[in-house]
Formats: C-alpha cells, structure tokens, sequence
C-alpha cells in the first residue's frame, strides 16, 4: 500500500473545527492519521513538504454543469474533471440539465462510468425531479437514487406547479431523499435578464425582480412544512431570501442552501454595457443583496458555496444581451473568491472552508469533507495569502465565460489529491 | 481637426445613443440639421457631400419609416445607400450578428445604420466593425436620430428646448423613444414627466431625472410639450392594459386631456399612430398644434446631420484593407 506523508502544514478541518500545524500520513486511498509529527511512523512513505501551506478536506462543490453527454465541445468530464482539479474541487456533483437529461438510471449510470474513466475529481450526479425536467412527471426517484443520484432537482429551471412539487417533496420523503431548487418563480422572471432596477431601466433590458426568488422560497418552505421533506435553495441571490430561509432554519424545518461566489462578490453593476459574462441566472442583485449574501453566509442561515459553473461556449456568449446563455465557469475560482470572504474579515478561515467541503458533504450525506483517519485522502493544500490576477484564458475548462478577467484574489491551490492520488500539482 | 464653422470634431466614432452626448454636441447636430431643413425644401435637394461614400441599411427589424428616412438622407447627400433587411435574410439561416457585422464590415461600408430588436445589439455590432455605426434603435435601449428629431421640432418652434416641461405619454416601458429623449431634455435643461400606469412603466424610472404621473390631467398640467407613445398592439389586449378603451379613456389624448397644457402645447408622436388607442383624431390632426408630420420632415434633416456629422473626419485617404 503506497503511503504518502505531508509535512509541516497548517491542519484545517471544518468538521471537528481544529486548525493546528501538523503532518497527515495517507495510506492507499485514505486517511491514517492527522497532526502532530507523523515522522516516525512513516517510514518509507513519500514526503510533500507542505511548510506554510494549508492543507483541508478537498472542495465539494454541489452545484455543477458538466454538459456531458450532448455538448462536450462546451465542457466534458474530463475537461471538467481538469478544472476541478486545478480549483481543489474533489468531488462534483452534476446537474441534470445535459441532453438527454439525467431522468433516468441509465444517465446515471453513463455518468458514473465516464467519472470511473477520467479518474480526475469525483463525479456524483442529482435526478431529474420531473421527466425531461418539464415540471410534470415525476421522475423514478427510488430507483435513480438507489443507482447513486444524490438529490433531486431540475436543474436550472424551477418546478414551478405547486402541485408537482408538493408530490416531488411529498414522494421524495417515503425515501429520505434531498430536493434541490432553482428557486425563481417563472412566471415573474419570464424573458428577464437583469436585476429590477436602474440598471436594467437604463439598459432597457428585460428585468427580473427580487421576489421571484423570494415568492417561491416562500411557497417551497410551505410545501416543506406539508411534507416535511429535506429541501435544498439553490444559489440565493437576495437578502429577503436569505431572511426567509434564516426563519425557517429558527422553526426547525429540515432546510439547507447555498450561494455562488458572484453573488457575494460582485453586484447588478458588473454588467456594465451589457457585458454577457456578467448574466447569470438568478441576475446579479444590488450591493444591499450582495452585503446580505456575505451577512447569511456569516451567521450560517447559507450552508454551502457552490460555484454554479456553467460553461458556454463563445457562440453563446457573443450575442446580444437578452439572446445571451445564463451563467458562468466557476471551478477554477470557486476557492479563490470564496476566500476573500476570509481576507476581507467577514469569515474565518474555518468557517469558508466548512461551506467548500464539510457542509455540502454533510447535506449531500456523502462521506467526505473530513480530515480523519478512515476518510478518503480526498485533500487541497493550498496557499491561503499569494495573490494573483485571474485569467480566463489559463482556465482547464473548455469555456471561458466568467466576468474574472484580471480580477485581483488572494490565496492559491498548490496540490489537489484524490483518493491519495494526485491530480493536479501546480507547476513551478 | 478644427472647423471653423461648426466647431470642434465630433468627438465619437459612432452614434449609438443620446447618452454620452454633451449639450454642445446635441446643439451642434440640430444647428447643421436646421440648414437641411431648409435645403429638403428646395427643387434641387441633392449634394455631393457623400460621393463615393456607401451607407447600408441594415435593419433586423422591420421599419418602413427610418428605414426611408436615412435612405433618403444618404441620397441627398449623394451618397450610395443599400437597404439590407437583415430580418429576413442572413438571420433565419442562423447567422450570428457578429457573422453578418463582418460579412459588412468585409464590404467596406462608410456608414452602417442598424437597427435591431434586442437591446445593446447596435453597440455589440458597432465593435466589431472599422466603420461609423448609426443606431436607429435597440430593443428598449436608445434611438438617437428619433430624440434629435424631436428636439429639432421643438426648437424650431418653441425657439429653445432650455426650461421647457415635456410630458412623455404612454408605453415608456418597452420604449427606446422615451429613453433617448428623457436622456436629450434632461441634458438640454428641459424638465421631463412621463405620464402612464403603473404597468408601463420601468422599475426606478425616476432614476432617470423624470417627475412620475399616473394621472393625465395631473401630468399635463402647464407643459409645454406633450409627447405621446405608441402602444404595441400586443400589450394592448390584458397584458398590460386591460383593453384599448379603457387605455383611451384614461390615457389616450383629447382634447379633454390637452386641456391641462397649456394652451400653446405642441402634440408630438413618434408614429406610426394608434389612433383612438393613444391619441384622438382630431388633436393628431390639429393643424395649429400638432406637428408630427414636421416631426417626419425633422427626420430626414436630422439623419442627413448625422451622416455629415460621423463622416466628416473620414478624409480621402486610402482605406485600410483588412489585416493590413
């Protein structure tokens, strides 16, 4: 059994809350042992000097599209499985939106396949809610969980029939299973584009308010209180939402979310003269949404950041605005901007490291996200202080669409392990 | 560059909207429109200022209107002026809008007037071409040439655009009209009120410098000018308004209405007309105040300004050639 000993670094694991200078051996694809000085009972291990690096459970990242199978000249396993590596992302979790869908267990069982074949970061992939995610049907969601879908969701569009998704809710309960959200009411965002507001009066672009996303939070956690199922908001975007799920959370209902890095870092002004790589769905919101973001990630009402990548290719992006794909490539920035929550004092360094790994982990009920002897050795060790300037264009991910361009960030992955194999070593 | 009649170079390359221009700049416009003002209404309407030059007409959007304006603009002046209607051609056969500005700009146009259904889509082209772009409407955005037409209507006959109050009627929300010129009279001094339900209107439109009325006798109360809007005729039905007689009768102007103004109030649209929807017959056709067939005239005299204006510093030297 190989065994690998790293050495002298900075120990941080969200799980148990311990940040100490120490060594972790790993043996064959796990753990063995963590902290102190591992020297003497690693012998005839190999030895990565890790002085004044940090080294944490790898980043799972629970909201990505992988566009594997049907348009891998956008992005594929393998080119994702690149840019995961290079972002310190360990573990992915796919959305269903691919063509075909992810809505029945032969999808998921491709999906597992083509991950076992990469062998880059791991690949766990969420179900179709509804059949064809058309908001009808509801998927076979037993069997597709059984095959290894870990959550339920229709990706990046809202079930938006109450009913439907009371059943969704309702059925995934007789099986314990996680019903994510695209939390935006469809009806209200309909042909929008950009934030309600000046910005999008000035541009003369179709605008979406805040209460999209509010109205069907609001009705979920209802329909939540119904059934009692586990449920998932993805990406928050407002503070209202933020508050809306803060008083769930205060009355006990089994309610967890997430935010992307876009929306904590930047606001409704980065589209600037309609710049396309700063049009996400939701919109990016006003510098009041963007300060309750960071406030709930703060006061842990928003559990996970997820980098919500979505890549595109040029063909989709250079178009006029409101003809523009939605989204942005976020694998390879994901720690990088999360960590200025931690340079700018909003965070500790502990607590954006639990919404990278342990908290995703933990919802996704995935056993991952811990550096513990017995856990899979699936580990970043990173810089947490050189600054650099992101470059789209060095981006390992096929598309290139983010509105990063030469953005300033602190804090810098050096290694990325997964199962104790390294996949990526940043060079020099 | 200087020129010692009309003053310094236009400063810009193209004309994409009102926003960004300095009164000085707007004033110079109309000053050079103002003398084709009078040169469209001579027998002998033809200059040679833009011999040689080719504009192209290039509109993703169906307009007989503009499209005929800047068509007639470009000819006045001599110029070479080919009308593409895009919407039917290159765009259905999946072409991009970046494709179709390169197979153009590959044409060595000198002029391209645009116009195009999606906001920002005028601008996007304007970037990847080496010739002068006129915007002649993007989506809700802008349209330029409409809002100096309008400016030039009022100040021939009002004598000034300075401290008057415009009240702009109707659809603002999906309108690119109301942008341009809420933008022009608020950078001229003008006081602007925009006048509609709640449904037309954009979030934070008083953002924009414009007093808000829901109510036709309170927005129209001693204005100077009344603006009215087109209603589409798909918003008319449910979507926005209940019906086209409930819009008529609370906001489509009378003379009931136009009362309120005051009584030298000039009545403006841009057309083409509803009539009985936004406005009445008979204050359309009032002969004494309305003038939106001088509107008409205003534009083809504005566009030809424009054309002069973005192709004056363009010189007789050699063209450059593509990768050279």
């Amino acid at each position: 059994m190989s065994r690998l000993l790293i050495r002298g670094a900075r120990l941080l694991d969200p799980a148990s809350r311990r940040d100490v200078p120490g060594d972790l051996l790993i043996e064959g694809e796990r753990i063995a042992a963590v902290g102190g000085d591992l020297a003497v009972c690693a012998g005839g291990a190999e030895i990565i000097d890790a002085e004044g690096l940090c080294l944490a459970p790898g980043l799972v990242d629970m909201r990505v599209q992988l566009r594997e199978p049907g348009a891998e000249h956008m992005e594929s396993i393998e080119s994702a499985g690149e840019a995961a590596a290079a972002g310190g992302v360990t573990t992915m979790v796919a959305l269903p939106n691919t063509e075909p869908p992810v809505d029945d267990v032969s999808v998921v069982e491709f999906l597992a396949r083509r991950a076992r074949e990469v062998r880059l970061a791991k690949v766990h992939t969420y179900a179709a809610a509804t059949k064809g995610l058309a908001g009808k049907q509801l998927t076979e969601m037993g069997l597709l969980a059984a095959n290894g879908a870990v959550g339920f969701t229709d990706g990046v569009r809202a079930v938006a029939d109450a009913l439907v998704m009371r059943r969704v809710l309702s059925y995934a309960r007789s099986f314990d299973l996680l019903v994510l959200q695209h939390p935006e009411e469809p009806s209200l965002a309909a042909a929008g584009e950009v934030n309600e507001g000046e910005i999008a009066t000035r541009l003369g672009l179709a605008a979406i308010p805040p209460a999209a996303e509010i109205i069907m939070i609001e009705r979920d956690l209802r329909l939540v209180e119904l059934t009692g199922a586990r449920y998932h908001a993805a990406h928050l975007s407002t503070g209202a939402a933020v508050e809306a799920i803060r008083q769930a959370k205060a009355r006990g209902l089994p309610v967890t979310c997430d935010t992307a890095p876009a929306y904590f870092t930047l606001n409704e002004t980065a589209i600037g003269d309609y710049r396309t790589f700063a049009k996400l769905s939701p919109p990016l919101r006003s510098e009041a949404d963007r300060r309750a973001i960071v406030a709930g990630l703060a006061d842990g009402t928003i559990d996970a950041i997820a980098s919500d990548h979505a890549p595109w290719d040029q063909d989709s992006k250079r178009l006029p605005f409101s003809s523009a794909a939605y989204g942005i490539v976020g694998l390879e920035t994901l720690l990088p901007l999360s960590l200025r929550l931690y340079h700018d004092g909003a965070l500790g360094l502990l607590d954006v490291l639990a919404r990278l790994s342990w908290h995703p982990a933990r919802i996704l009920r995935l056993p991952i996200g811990r550096l513990a002897p017995g856990s899979p050795a699936d580990l970043v060790l990173f810089d947490p202080n050189e600054p650099w300037r992101i470059d789209p264009d060095a981006f390992r991910s096929k598309s290139k669409n983010a509105p990063f361009d030469d953005y300033p960030v602190r804090g810098r992955v050096v290694r990325t392990l997964v199962d104790g194999r390294t996949i990526f070593q940043r060079a020099g | 560059m200087q020129d010692s009649v009309n003053g310094a170079a236009f400063r810009h390359r193209h004309l994409l909207g009102i926003e960004g221009l300095s009164a000085a700049e707007i004033e110079r416009f109309l000053d050079l429109a103002d003398g084709y003002v009078e040169l469209n209404r001579q027998a002998e309407k033809k200059r040679a200022l833009l011999r040689g030059r080719t504009i192209i007409n290039c509109f993703f959007e169906n307009s007989t209107r503009t499209r005929t304006s800047f068509e007639l603009a470009g000819k006045r002046l001599g110029g070479d002026v080919i009308n593409m209607a895009v919407a039917v051609s290159s765009m259905v056969k999946g072409e991009t809008l970046i494709d179709t500005a390169m197979t153009l700009n590959a044409m060595h146009p000198d002029v391209l007037v645009v116009r195009h259904p999606e906001s920002g889509a005028v601008q996007l082209l304007s970037q990847k071409v080496d010739c002068a772009v006129i915007n002649a409407g993007d989506g809700s955005h802008e349209h330029p040439t409409q809002a100096l037409l309008d400016a030039l209507t009022i100040r021939r006959r009002k004598g000034r655009l300075g401290g008057l109050v415009v009240a702009i009627c109707g659809d603002v929300l999906h309108s690119r009209v109301a942008r341009s010129n809420i933008a022009l009279l608020n950078t001229m001094g003008a006081r602007v009120r925009v006048v509609a339900p709640r449904t037309l209107l954009p979030a934070a439109v008083e953002r924009l410098g414009v007093e808000v009325f829901h109510d036709m006798a309170a927005g129209l109360a001693a204005v100077d000018i009344v603006m009215m809007l087109r209603l589409q005729m798909e918003r008319m039905h449910g979507s926005f308004v209940p019906s086209t007689r409930e819009y008529f009768h609370f906001f489509g102007l009378d003379y009931g209405k136009l009362r309120a103004a005051k009584p030298d109030a000039l009545i403006m649209h841009p057309g083409p007309m509803n009539r009985g929807v936004e406005i009445g017959s008979e204050v359309a056709d009032d002969i004494d105040r309305s003038v939106i067939r001088q509107q008409v005239e205003m534009g083809v005299a504005v566009r030809m300004a424009c054309l002069e204006m973005l192709t004056r510093d363009l010189g007789n030297g050699p063209q450059t050639w593509e990768g050279a």
